[in-house]
């Protein structure tokens, strides 16, 4: 099945959750509720159509700052985005931001039985940053969700042992946040075992 | 769930086994530390276990030892400047990293590459994955008292990374990519070099074959442990040879073809039994293979047309031409073709744009072009001063490529500035490492060496 078609009967299966759809580049990409996220997942590894037995990777962005960085230097404004050659027209362009929350929780679905790919993207608020697990579907979210919840401070409800991964327990803070700074320091704790 | 030190230990079997059985010793279970700084865990893991006797019962592995803050970083600089980052992913095969990179932000601009250079960067990919599986192998070996074929297929890798540095200039941490080609053409003698250390280290590869596949303490070592079935690997997110092991054939150079990849012809070895053994013949095998690769695509190079060839131009030493245009003597060096030092050769004029888009929003100038007209000094400019640089429109992209563990994937998401808004890696031994647990319980305390050897953990990569 084609990326849009899958597209399509994500829409049709679920109505109510999937609030835009687009295929920036040739990537089919799904946005979708954080309410209906566990089901939507669990469709797609499920249903013969789409099969996504693949979670290849789960991301997340911080949008707070996108398009309000300060120029870096003077003149720095003058640059031209790259545009693609005006004889391939750009058919599928880019929506912006999946919406006015802060995060966005992406996920990359993959699936060996028909080759396809498969983007979903989750906006959530930065006050009610809690998403459900997809850990029961599959096993290395696990990890993936640990990393969100330390690096975006993102909540995986239910998730089985949602600790820090990559930084220590007494870390403050999620470092990949935007208003994280990039030069602070916190002192080195070791293992406390 | 983390292992508590603290908590009492327990008398294993004793309440469990029925009393009519002759009395077991009663056991107790013991908590085993192994890292971060212990050899076998290369001083960057640390796997807490819970032993009964010498089986595992229990596994927590701890990562981010080796944590960098990649992907904050590369939000900070241009998108050429990621590159010596990328480097330092997995830098045992650190092209893969940096093609992985530049596709993904090639396909952010929309720009496509010349033919030329996208069979450089596969020559080059490949080259990096023999010398992956190579130290991946050698050093598993090692770690099972195999120190000759350590050091055999060192030997090895060292002819191959001696092509690596004719080609980039350096061993390990190459920086040969850009995004919108290469920094340089291949030199001259490539391909000559290139076939002479094959037939080495093909002699080599069969020699520590011949020594290990027939060894009784490898073998037994290896066969049937830390099995893992496909099911699980494909819940883990496990690819590349680790997945390839247990008879899943994805290879993301077939399954979803990119640069050339698909008109080379090349076979994907895959395993059956999913256990130590297998990933080890997989790989062994795979070298072969990537050699295959090479050999084709060296057949198939296309040749640059060059502009003004080396040998009819006006040769001036690169640092005279600097010094002209410093003081404005452009009629001087109009004409002229660079001397190059090492640093700028196979990135003159006449090559570099068979090896580099010609989008001059992206593409960086022939230093010919920089220092003798006001035309290259501005693209220049643009491109590297501090807060210029390829602006890539807004946008979000996910790019995969095969790297040595597997599928390599980057998220690159823009808001229009000279530096990415967001750059995601997927790590392949990221995944690999969290089915670690599911692998080793059950196992001998002797088999976890074996086992994480094989999963060719690359802490650059793994804790980023």
């Amino acid at each position: 099945m084609s990326g849009a078609r899958l597209t399509e009967s994500i829409g049709t299966r679920f109505p109510d959750a999937v609030i835009t759809t687009h295929a920036y580049r040739g990537e089919e990409t799904v946005v979708v509720r954080h309410e209906q996220l566990h089901a939507v997942a669990e469709f797609l590894k499920l249903d013969d159509d789409s099969k996504m037995n693949f979670l290849m990777d789960l991301a997340v962005v911080d949008y707070s700052m996108f398009g309000k960085s300060p120029p870096q230097a003077f003149f720095a404004s003058s640059g031209v985005a790259v545009r693609p050659p005006a004889r391939i027209p750009d058919k599928n362009p880019w929506p912006g931001p999946p919406g006015t929350e802060r995060f966005a929780v992406v996920y990359h679905f993959f699936s060996t039985t028909h080759k396809h790919r498969l983007r979903m993207v989750v906006p959530v608020d930065e006050t009610s940053a809690e998403v459900d697990t997809v850990c029961d579907l599959w096993a290395g979210a696990n990890w993936l969700e640990r990393e969100a919840w330390d690096m975006f401070g993102i909540v995986f409800r239910d998730h089985p042992d949602l600790r820090r991964l990559l930084m220590y327990d007494e870390f403050e803070g999620h470092p990949l946040r935007k208003d994280y700074p990039v030069r602070r320091r916190q002192p080195l704790i070791g293992p406390v075992n | 769930m983390p292992i508590d030190p603290t908590t009492e230990v327990e008398t294993a079997d004793a309440a469990s086994a029925p009393a009519a059985e002759s009395p077991k010793p009663a056991t107790r279970e013991m908590l085993l530390n192994i890292g971060p700084a212990h050899p076998a865990m290369h001083g960057i893991v640390r796997i807490v276990t819970k032993l009964d006797g010498e089986q595992v019962k229990e596994v927590d592995v701890e990562i981010g030892y080796l944590h960098r803050g990649f992907e904050k970083m590369s939000e900070q600089v241009d998108y050429n400047g990621v590159m010596p980052y990328t480097d330092r992913l997995n830098y045992v095969s650190s092209f893969i990293n940096n093609a992985g990179y530049c596709m993904a932000v090639e396909k952010l601009l929309g720009i496509s590459v010349p033919l030329r250079c996208e069979y450089i960067r596969v020559i080059v990919s490949e080259i990096s994955r023999i010398a992956d599986h190579l130290t991946s192998v050698g050093a598993t070996a090692m770690e099972l008292g195999a120190f000759t074929v350590f050091l055999y297929m060192i030997k090895a890798r060292e002819y191959l990374w001696d092509l690596l540095e004719q080609v980039t200039g350096a061993r390990l941490t190459v920086s040969y990519c850009r995004v919108g080609g290469i920094k340089a053409d291949l030199p001259d003698e490539f391909a000559a070099g290139c076939i002479a250390a094959f037939a080495k280290t093909r002699e080599v590869i069969a020699e520590s074959e011949g020594l290990l596949k027939r060894n009784r303490i490898f073998t037994d070592r290896m066969m049937g442990t830390g099995v893992i079935s496909t099911e699980d690997a494909i819940s883990y997110g496990i690819t590349g040879p680790f997945l390839r092991a247990t008879g899943c054939d994805y290879d993301v150079r077939k399954d979803c073809p990119y640069s050339v990849y698909d008109r080379l012809d090349f076979d994907v070895p895959v395993g059956t039994a999913g256990d130590n053994m297998d990933r080890f013949l997989v790989r062994m095998e795979e070298m072969e293979q990537s050699m295959r690769i090479v050999e084709a695509a060296l057949k198939d190079l296309p040749d640059g047309a060059v502009m003004t060839h080396p040998g009819t131009g006006r040769h001036i030493p690169a640092a005279e031409m600097v010094d002209l245009g410093k003081v404005g003597n452009i009629g001087a060096i109009a004409d002229g073709c660079a001397v190059p030092g090492p640093t700028l050769e196979g990135a003159g004029r006449e090559r570099l744009h068979t090896i580099s888009t010609d989008n001059k929003r992206v593409a960086l100038p022939a230093k010919e072009n920089v220092y003798g007209n006001i035309e290259g000094l501005m693209q220049q400019f643009k491109l590297i001063m501090h807060g210029h640089g390829i602006r890539a429109p807004e946008g979000e992209v996910y790019e995969a490529v095969e790297g040595a563990n597997g599928e390599l994937g980057f998220y690159v998401v823009s808001d229009g500035e000279p530096n990415a808004y967001r750059v995601r890696v997927r790590p392949p031994c990221f995944a690999i490492m969290s089915a670690l647990p599911l692998l080793l319980v059950g196992d001998m305390v002797a088999d976890i060496v074996p086992t994480f050897g094989s999963v060719n953990m690359i802490g650059g990569e793994l804790d980023r």
